[in-house]
């Protein structure tokens, strides 16, 4: 064989070197655009402390929103309002969430389960402001107010399906032979569910419920026309009441620096409020394989 | 006593209650798992109940009318359908080219000690609300965008029609980045379970062929996955359809039809969050609910699309977030 047909069966070095090269960029690109991803948190964090810390201090925490044209003031019913708000997501979304989970991961048969599953990824990808327009509809319209009980409603709707899916995970972790001792030892099905099984997977789910907390916390858009917001205290649940991404999204379009300053100020309490729970479920679930 | 007439023991008495009590909590359960189903016919419900007005005064011109004014009581969808359809459809050519390069730096490349802190920051993104991005947008981005990044467009690829015309810094392209931001750790993150249950045989075999670590991409990875990272696109475009707050504090809210990404827009989801509590009379209401239920609409069938697409892949159950 001469050297030249042995060159034209094998690629020559310079085609070689071409798809190195190729590659090489390509990788790099990779490389840039996990970078690029990475950089809005980042900016967003960086400018959320810039503009948020230095209009927070303890009136913001302590006093009503002032009145308009005047400086000052704070968001102090909106926190709380935020926090009544996740209490009663938490009272309706937990309880029906998880005993859907037990329904998935113990009884349900598997064209049920699947249907479920499928239902409950999809209600995940609703968008929020139509369960806002659905709770308006159903609580808002025939009670003639907007109520806290409306926004509680729309947010506790939302954290169904997410923990539902949650729950049904992790409780699926749990070893069936923890299942069969108890059953060899006569206990009664639902005890071995709920003492031995959810007591099992009670990180895991307390985990779920978190995230899905973690989530509803920020949202806005549902509870635009259910909890509606409020510049005063709410002493009634059946009244409007504020909530942190309310009211920073009123103080956001307003014309008014000062009220600039303040949405600055509830957007980095609201992230910090967010990331912390983040943490906790960092915490909780070290040690737990990693996903 | 017992039918039989056998004296009852405490045995058999325990025995009763706790069968009493399986029942009950199996019930109980199943109620839970039922009430997935009653919330999604709720919502179909009430949005249809919101909407029969808009429905019997327009039909289904209401989807083509492009006017919307409510001081004559004129309803049209379509400049709202328009807009959210632009913002996403930008959104995803932004989004998924870098989501899916990210999940393979992730996946293939990225060393163990920088994969776990990137992940993290990802997932810290997903977790930032949309109102913040919003916030975010109207300070920082926008102006950044109308000072430097628009003029540059306009100056460089003015001769497209797409980059023409005056600039404001509130725009739909403006809407189409911010939402880009949002849906990237949903698509990375699918995208990256997709490209992690590739097997490990596949990427050898090209490796043993003599490939470039790009073209086992490509040639094993890639062409293995292409149908669960268009699934992971397709679950990010509803996300994307639906995404509301920050969306409408960037995109300008006017509706009107342009081809000018520079040009305001609105949303589906915008115009509701901006007009329910004003609207006066009825029939506005109305025909709100009716875009609601346009916007429900396209977002279950793009979900349903992509949670099978996500299904047939893998089997298992990729879609959540």
């Amino acid at each position: 064989m001469s050297a030249d047909s042995y060159n034209q069966a094998r690629p020559s070095i310079s085609q070689q070197a071409r798809r190195r090269w190729v590659s090489r960029i390509v990788t790099a690109l990779m490389g840039l655009s996990a970078l690029l991803v990475m950089t809005p948190l980042f900016l967003v964090l960086y400018f959320l402390i810039r503009e948020g810390a230095s209009a927070l201090d303890w009136h913001f925490f302590t006093q009503l929103p002032k009145p308009t044209g005047e400086v000052g003031g704070g968001m102090a019913n909106a926190i709380v309002g935020t926090l009544v708000l996740l209490g009663m997501a938490a009272a309706i979304g937990v309880p029906i969430g998880v005993m859907g989970g037990v329904y998935l991961a113990e009884y349900g048969g598997e064209r049920t389960n699947d249907v479920i599953r499928f239902t409950a990824d999809v209600l995940n990808g609703i968008p929020s402001i139509v369960w806002g327009m659905v709770v308006y509809a159903m609580l808002v319209v025939p009670f003639k107010t907007f109520s806290a009980y409306a926004g509680g409603v729309a947010l506790g709707l939302m954290m169904v399906p997410m923990v539902m899916r949650t729950t049904e995970e992790v409780m699926l972790l749990v070893p069936q032979s923890y299942r069969e001792a108890g059953l060899a030892l006569g206990i009664a099905r639902w005890k071995i569910i709920t003492v031995i099984v959810i007591r099992t997977a009670m990180r895991g789910i307390v985990t779920g419920v978190l995230i899905a907390l973690a989530r509803v916390a920020g949202e806005t858009a549902p509870l635009l026309f259910t909890a509606l917001g409020n510049n005063f205290w709410s002493h009634n649940l059946s009244e409007p009441i504020s909530a942190l991404p309310l009211q920073i999204f009123s103080y956001a379009i307003s014309p008014y620096d000062d009220w600039h300053r303040q949405a600055w100020a509830g957007a980095l309490v609201l992230m910090l409020l967010i990331l912390v729970t983040n943490l906790v479920v960092r915490m909780l679930s070290r040690g737990r394989p990693q996903s | 006593m017992d039918p039989l007439g056998r004296p009852r023991s405490p045995a058999s008495q325990a025995a009763r209650g706790s069968r009493w009590a399986d029942r009950n909590f199996y019930l109980l359960a199943l109620l839970a798992a039922l009430t997935i189903l009653g919330l999604i016919a709720l919502v179909g419900w009430e949005l249809y109940r919101g909407c029969h007005l808009a429905l019997a005064k327009f039909g289904p011109a209401f989807l083509a009318n492009s006017s919307w004014d409510p001081v004559s009581d004129v309803y049209g969808a379509l400049p709202f359908i328009f807009g959210t359809l632009v913002s996403s459809l930008i959104a995803l050519i932004i989004a998924v080219p870098l989501g899916v390069a990210t999940a393979l730096f992730l996946t293939e490349m990225a060393p163990q000690a920088i994969r776990q802190p990137v992940i993290t920051v990802i997932e810290m993104l997903a977790a930032v609300p949309s109102v913040i991005f919003g916030l975010w947008g109207i300070f920082v981005l926008i102006p950044w965008l109308r000072d430097h990044l628009f003029p540059w467009l306009h100056s460089t690829l003015g001769f497209l029609p797409f980059f023409s015309g005056p600039i404001y810094g509130v725009s739909m392209l403006a809407g189409g980045i911010i939402v880009a931001i949002m849906i990237l750790p949903i698509i990375t993150s699918v995208s990256r379970e997709i490209i992690r249950s590739v097997p490990n045989l596949q990427r050898e075999a090209a490796y043993a062929l003599g490939s470039t670590h790009w073209e086992v991409i490509r040639i094993a990875v890639l062409s293995y996955a292409h149908r669960g990272i268009f699934g992971a696109a397709v679950l990010g475009l509803g996300r994307a359809l639906g995404e509301t707050m920050a969306v409408t504090m960037v995109i300008g809210n006017r509706p009107e039809i342009s081809a000018s990404l520079f040009a305001p827009g609105y949303t589906l989801a915008s115009v509701i969050a901006n007009e329910f509590t004003e609207a006066t009379s009825d029939l506005y209401l109305s025909a709100l609910f009716e875009l609601g239920l346009v916007l429900l609409g396209i977002t279950l069938i793009v979900n349903v699309i992509a949670q099978l697409m996500l299904r047939t892949f893998s089997g298992s159950s990729t879609g959540k977030t």
